[in-house]
């Protein structure tokens, strides 16, 4: 991991001081800037523009210049442009989401990257699920999530900038290639593949937004519940589906394992929630295979975490150990297969 | 030639408790962010206490089970590749009760090791 120098932020500072004046149109100070924790390829800064007596509380997300394709998190990624275009057109249509305002340009020399407002609460599972401040967002925030993700499944395609258009068939491939490029056989996740592929659902008659990541940890709350969704590189079209089964797989309740929804309330909670909003109805067999689908794909994930070490790519103990997480996935999913059968 | 104690197992475990219990209060007050990472570090060097105690007669379970299971003697990466290749061609399936035998036991014996809260 790349320790952050004062050189780095200051460099940080002068590039968007000079984009801030360009988007506010009159000279802007930076303040209070401070990268938060995350990954040292994909940053995310915080901090405070001046332009005349206006303060505006901003955050940054940014891919560094040095940044090359072997250090993206994944081939599946979203570049920054694209997940600008996303998240500007679902606050249009009302997504709770934060509000981008600019991306860098070239000039900046800052890399790749937007601009956006911050937005209050906080994205820490186990504060969430634990601390005293959110007891009562706790009993919302199951139906929260299914009502603003039946919102984001609503957005009109036609503003969206191109996406990958990723359906059932497609994504359990993906798993196999991803597989096959790791030098250890993995016989559980074989057999939920071969599982998964034998009962996959139809392509969806018309493919929607579909978030991609939305889960607990990727969105932002405060005591009355969610503030914003956020974390959108993994944003695609295909089976809105997807998104509920995702947010129910048992890695995002963080120890809360009773409650399917990511922590906070049944699956049917979530699900009427969703289709009150708006949602399609939601068919528990469709929403299963996701959710044995998100389960796969979680634990892939972790050992091509652990395979960003291991290559070489990236030198980090931190997703060298996000390997051995890849068996709490193996367990969850002997479980869900028995539980189908 | 054995090595003299502390066992792998004990030096871990020691190595482990000095990390927690005096390194890790110091580094959070010095630089949190390091203080996040140690714990990461903690929690791998008692993965790898139990993996000591634990792994070889796991991998010797899971071997015996593999030849029985695959029908010939081969590594544990060996066989695991095959019965990898089984289930995605789908000569193998959930309904083979000795295949999910196997799986369950042979997870089992991992995620005691990785991670034996997780439930």
């Amino acid at each position: 991991m790349t320790i952050h120098t004062a050189n780095e932020a200051e460099i940080v500072a002068a590039g968007l001081a000079s984009a801030a004046s360009r988007h506010f149109g009159g000279p802007a100070t930076i303040e209070g800037l401070r990268r938060e924790s995350g990954g040292a390829s994909r940053q995310t800064w915080c901090f405070d523009a001046l332009v005349g007596d206006q303060r505006h509380e901003l955050i940054l997300r940014r891919d560094p210049p040095t940044t090359g394709a072997a250090e993206r998190a994944s081939a599946t990624a979203l570049d920054r442009a694209t997940e600008f275009g996303v998240l500007r057109a679902a606050f249009r249509s009302g997504v709770r989401a934060p509000e981008v305002l600019f991306e860098l340009a070239a000039q900046d020399g800052l890399g790749e990257g937007f601009v956006m407002r911050r937005v209050g609460g906080i994205a820490i599972a186990r504060k969430l699920l634990r601390d005293p401040p959110y007891a009562d967002a706790r009993g919302k925030i199951a139906r929260q999530l299914g009502e603003i993700v039946a919102r984001i499944h609503a957005v009109d395609t036609a503003g969206l900038p191109p996406l990958p258009h990723r359906e059932a068939a497609d994504q359990v491939a993906a798993l196999r290639t991803a597989l096959d490029s790791l030098d250890q056989p993995q016989p559980v996740f074989e057999l939920a593949l071969s599982w998964l592929d034998r009962r996959r659902p139809a392509p969806t008659a018309r493919p929607l937004l579909v978030h991609g990541d939305f889960r607990t940890g990727n969105y932002l709350a405060d005591e009355h519940g969610v503030t914003a969704i956020l974390d959108w590189e993994g944003a695609h079209l295909g089976d809105p589906i997807e998104d509920l089964g995702w947010l129910c797989v048992k890695s995002w309740r963080f120890g809360s394992i009773d409650k399917p929804a990511g922590g906070f309330g049944s699956r049917e909670e979530l699900w009427s929630a969703y289709e009150n909003a708006g949602g399609i109805a939601v068919d528990p067999a469709r929403a299963h295979w996701w959710e044995v689908f998100g389960t796969v794909r979680w634990g892939v994930i972790c050992l091509t975490q652990a395979w960003r070490h291991l290559s070489g790519s990236v030198k980090s103990m931190e997703l060298a150990s996000i390997g051995r997480r890849a068996v709490e996935t193996e367990v969850d999913l002997l479980q869900l297969l028995k539980e189908a059968s | 030639m054995a090595q003299d104690r502390p066992t792998t197992s004990e030096l871990l475990s020691a190595i482990g408790d000095f990390l927690r219990e005096e390194a890790t209060p110091a580094l959070d007050r010095a630089e949190p962010r390091l203080g996040f990472q140690m714990r990461v570090a903690v929690n791998s060097l008692a993965i790898l206490e139990r993996e000591s105690r634990l792994g070889p007669a796991a991998d010797a379970r899971e071997h015996a089970r593999l030849v029985a299971l695959i029908g010939r003697d081969g590594t544990l990466a060996e066989l695991n590749r095959e019965l990898a290749r089984q289930l995605r061609a789908g000569e193998r399936d959930e309904r083979d009760a000795a295949l999910m035998t196997h799986l369950d036991a042979t997870t089992a014996d991992k995620i005691a090791i990785a991670n034996p809260k997780w439930r």
